[in-house]
């Protein structure tokens, strides 16, 4: 039997006002639940441990904007409105890229931002991505609004710096990166559905033969999805050349991502694994970024 | 928790049903209306079997709730066409022999009618996007793609399906 069906509240306040104002009452009391490709998941595996669900499928988290220096994804939007949107693929194209990686096209009409990010699966799909634009959230309550670093929102696995009475109302992507030379990949056990072993996105620029600014987000290599702030040190200000990438620079990069990752061996694959293909990415996307320096 | 009731659109009829608001909408599909040609695969929204419209949109109904349901219109295989005037997308699936046990053909001529709706003349690349969220164990695809090829050319050319 479907586990809880009957046990099960499920509101739908209808505005984000309401659902705001529900979770400022009774705080931890209810859990939001947006696209459901998590949640009803648990719940048709009988393995839900909540009981009292609301739904923040409302129309004012729901919006893409775009002013001067910003693109502003509402948490709400599904993965399709993110993939085609124009703005994000000009200007963000490894988010769309990533979006189009995540699940298959039913989930990914279903699946929104905000729930990748709140579910904070280490595996997730859209983070490395975020890390890598260096994009900002806006976390909402009954209590008012706060602007963070998508950076400081993991804090361990599963856990996240949402307060009980938040949720994240928009993700905020700078438009500066236009100009980065760039780099996506994720590796699965096949393109569509599959969840990563590993994803990765990084941005980079390149000045007279060596990186002068580099971002590196990667999943599934430690319990959070990670930015990479110990590679991206030892990357800072080297030279971009194959010569310089094989003989040097790789060997300190795969130091420093060994010295922030903590692979886990689990059903998709091995910490061994997980390391060594890591490791084989930045060597990728350092000569990807060497060749379009040229 | 108690029974509510919920009201929603199925196939072009109003239809108000009695579930607890988690209810899937799958289970809904099949058990309140008898709609029973939506099938139930994986359960977790990775087989696309129980794939429906709703406003228009693929999803997987059995990740849907109820209440999350209730204001839209949903299209399942029975809405798609008549037992006397299939969908073209369903005529080309019986000349092509794009079904073998048919657990994952209402789910795979879901997919594929949504795809025909966002694009008419899909390549073969957009064909396998489109229905990388169904999986099918009997036919290996190939045939299922040229149905779909199929039906892109027969509602181009207006052919009455």
């Amino acid at each position: 039997m479907r586990s809880c069906s009957a046990e099960c509240e499920l509101l739908t306040p209808g505005s984000l006002e309401a659902v705001l104002c529900l979770l400022h009452d009774e705080p931890g009391l209810w859990t939001p639940i947006a696209g459901g490709t998590e949640i009803m998941v648990l719940y048709g595996a009988g393995k839900l441990t909540e009981r009292k669900f609301v739904s923040i499928a409302v129309p004012e988290l729901r919006e893409i904007t775009e002013d001067g220096g910003w693109i502003s994804v509402g948490g709400g939007c599904s993965f399709t409105q993110i993939r085609r949107h124009v703005g994000i693929q000009k200007h963000f194209p490894m988010l769309a890229q990533c979006a189009s990686w995540l699940g298959g096209i039913a989930n990914q009409n279903r699946g929104t931002i905000g729930g990748n990010l709140a579910n904070a699966s280490p595996a997730a799909d859209s983070p490395p991505a975020l890390f890598a634009y260096g994009a900002e959230l806006e976390l909402i309550s009954a209590r008012g609004k706060r602007r963070i670093p998508y950076e400081e929102f993991h804090l361990g696995y599963k856990k996240t710096a949402l307060a009980l009475d938040e949720l994240i109302g928009t993700v905020l992507l700078p438009k500066r990166f236009d100009d980065s030379l760039r780099y996506v990949r994720k590796v699965g056990t096949r393109n569509a559905q599959a969840i990563s072993k590993i994803c990765m996105a990084a941005t980079a620029t390149v000045k007279h033969g060596h990186v002068e600014e580099i971002r590196i987000g990667m999943g599934s290599v430690a319990p959070t999805p990670l930015r990479l702030a110990a590679t991206e040190r030892a990357l800072m200000g080297t030279e971009l050349t194959d010569a310089a990438i094989l003989n040097v620079v790789i060997w300190e990069a795969r130091r420093a991502l060994a010295s922030e990752t903590a692979p886990i061996d689990d059903i998709r694959s091995t910490a061994a694994y997980r390391t060594l293909v890591a490791g084989n990415l930045l060597e990728e996307m350092l000569r990807t970024f060497a060749g379009a320096a040229r | 928790m108690s029974m509510r009731e919920f009201s929603l659109r199925v196939n072009g009829v109003e239809r108000i049903v009695s579930a607890p608001p988690m209810a899937r909408l799958l289970d809904v599909l099949r058990q309140e209306l008898g709609l029973t040609g939506t099938k139930e695969g994986c359960g977790e929204g990775e087989c696309g079997s129980c794939s429906v419209l709703i406003n228009g949109e693929l999803v997987n109904s059995c990740l849907v709730p109820i209440a999350q349901a209730a204001g839209t219109s949903i299209t399942t295989i029975e809405g798609v066409g008549a037992h006397t005037k299939l969908h073209p997308v369903q005529q080309a699936f019986l000349q092509c022999g794009g079904a073998q046990c048919g657990i994952c053909t209402p789910g795979m001529i879901l997919a594929a009618v949504h795809l025909l709706e966002k694009c008419p003349n899909p390549t073969r690349e957009q064909i396998e996007e489109g229905l990388n969220g169904n999986l099918c164990r009997c036919t290996g695809y190939m045939r299922i793609f040229a149905a779909v090829e199929k039906a892109a050319t027969t509602i181009e050319a207006g052919v009455p399906g």
